[in-house]
């Protein structure tokens, strides 16, 4: 059942259920193939999160009874909407050291080794839920609860582009330089965000993300290699 | 070479603002643009550009310009006592400049940003559609930063036949320090006790010193929510999307704001007030009143008309 709740005069909030679950996640992304190929007129931005998808669209150019009615178009034939088969991004880490200041910290917690902490960070296929809070920032699900760590009391002024950080049951990659409080197991030398290519993002909601890890050697080589654009991200598709 | 502007001294915080970037909230990159797309809108309208072009954001002390061409401008929003070469000139009008004219400010007497267009737009480099600055991820306007002094910014061609034209006054909103903001119940209204409802909507808020770009965040009775506690699943937020967090004072979200956040939606400001919230400055006050979604959309009409020339 789809609700459809305003969210001020310019901003539509499409409710596709109520809790954070795969199923909801599939009817959200074929509600956004649906809404995306619709290119209603008057819509300006479309933000899809956990649950539902904010719709703006700029009043101007349409009112609300007009897009709640372009709106609710979207919704018939769900069941029929085919999605593309996702894809696997593999995503080099370089943990501990320098680069990952908390790992040792994670173990402790947790009673392990910070070896069989990278071991259990690199096991799972995670799902892209959805990105928000910075540019190219990933919500990212199905973390080992083995290696749930809280944040930090005291958060770090300042955490580079490409730290990898446990926060309570979640991971991530921070995308851009910025104050937080995870704890930073790794880094990785890849850009999730650089607004100077065509496709700025790495990652999609909906794509899943596999860690590696790779020794400080091979954490250089891809750096450099990502910096004159040489490196190829892997990825392989989802069956 | 085309002509520029030359920032002789760059106010308090001047950086270079369109009608912001579009498209890319999915992958929780914020629109940022104009904290008052009216005044922004109403800049350009007067200098013959598109209403969306770039112009500068000026916050509170304005900056000191040479121009180095002939050309219109126009400034809108906040009346910092503009004058053009120690003259003053009257804000909301279209003003003719030429080579070796400063613009200068003499001080904030009412609002808090004011919109400068120059015929021709600002020519920074397009990043991902728009001319926009994100400070946070320093993406877009002048590289990506504030301005400086010194900084020389690159200007447009010119539109042909530009006409002197003068908003009259009461086409204008009036920025006072004590505003009433026109909302719209939002989507977690539900999450509050009666009592937290009703402070949000008859006490008086004033804008605290930790209010931004980002949002405003605001001082007052505290608006309790009920036991099912502040945190909703992260969902996204729009222009004017008042949240609650666990303190019970609201925040007003604007330009840079995130694109997702995680805290009951309990409001939304109107569009046609943003004007009024984006002029407000720390200190000054203000009381929400609920108006239904059919009135949001007529009074942003009737504000718009005033300058669709």
């Amino acid at each position: 059942m789809i609700r459809y709740i305003p969210s001020g005069d310019s901003a539509f909030i499409v409710k596709a259920g109520d809790v954070i679950s795969g199923e909801v996640h599939i009817t959200i992304r074929k509600l956004l193939r649906k809404l995306d190929e619709a290119k209603i007129t008057g819509v300006t931005d479309i933000i899809p999160s956990y649950n539902e998808i904010l719709v703006c669209y700029d009043p101007m150019v349409a009112g609300y009874r007009q897009i709640l009615d372009d709106l609710r178009m979207c919704e018939a034939d769900l069941e029929s909407v085919k999605l593309p088969l996702s894809s696997t991004v593999h995503i080099p880490v370089f943990y501990g050291g320098e680069y990952g200041p908390d790992l040792q910290y994670v173990a402790d917690l947790n009673s392990i080794s910070p070896e069989v902490v990278i071991d259990i960070h690199c096991s799972p296929v995670y799902l892209v839920y959805m990105l928000g809070f910075t540019p190219g920032f990933c919500y990212l699900g199905g973390m080992d609860p083995r290696i749930a760590t809280p944040r930090r009391e005291t958060p770090r002024m300042k955490i580079p582009a490409g730290a990898v950080g446990i926060a309570g049951q979640q991971t991530g990659i921070y995308p851009i330089e910025s104050p937080g409080g995870w704890q930073i197991i790794g880094r990785t030398p890849l850009r999730l965000f650089d607004p100077q290519q065509e496709s700025p993002f790495l990652l999609s909601a909906g794509d899943c993300v596999k860690f590696f890890s790779v020794t400080e050697d091979e954490f250089s080589r891809i750096l450099s290699e990502v910096s004159n654009g040489d490196y190829i991200v892997r990825r392989t598709e989802n069956s | 070479m085309n002509s520029s502007i030359v920032i002789q001294s760059a106010g308090l915080f001047t950086t270079v603002q369109d009608a912001g970037r579009q498209g890319y909230q999915r992958f929780g990159m914020p629109v940022a643009g104009a904290m008052d797309i009216f005044s922004l809108e109403l800049a350009n309208t007067l200098v013959g550009n598109h209403p969306g072009d770039a112009c500068l954001e000026a916050t509170i002390a304005g900056p000191q310009i040479e121009f180095t061409d002939e050309r219109a401008m126009a400034v809108t929003g906040a009346d910092m006592g503009p004058c053009i070469n120690g003259r003053s000139v009257f804000i909301n009008t279209t003003l003719m400049v030429k080579k070796g004219d400063i613009l200068a400010f003499t001080g904030l007497a009412s609002g808090c940003r004011s919109y400068i267009a120059f015929s021709g737009g600002i020519d920074v480099p397009v990043v991902m559609g728009s001319r926009s600055t994100y400070l946070r991820a320093a993406v877009g306007g002048f590289e990506g930063r504030a301005l400086r002094n010194g900084d020389r910014l690159p200007l447009g061609k010119t539109p042909p036949g530009v006409k002197v034209n003068k908003i009259p006054p009461g086409a204008v909103p009036v920025y006072k320090s004590s505003q009433t903001i026109r909302i719209i119940s939002g989507p977690e209204a539900n999450r509050f006790e009666m009592e937290g409802l009703r402070n949000f909507l008859t006490a008086e808020y004033s804008v605290t010193d930790r209010s931004d770009r980002m949002g405003y965040r605001l001082d007052g009775e505290q608006i309790v929510h009920n036991p099912g506690g502040a945190d909703i699943i992260s969902a996204g937020i729009s222009a004017g999307t008042v949240q609650v967090p666990g303190d019970g004072k609201p925040i007003i979200l604007m330009a840079d704001r995130q694109t997702t956040g995680g805290y009951a939606r309990i409001a939304n400001v109107i569009t046609a007030d943003l004007t009024l919230v984006a002029q407000m400055k720390p200190g000054d006050t203000l009381r929400f009143r609920e108006v239904t979604l059919d009135t949001a959309q007529n009074l942003l009409h009737l504000q718009r008309s005033a300058f669709r020339m």
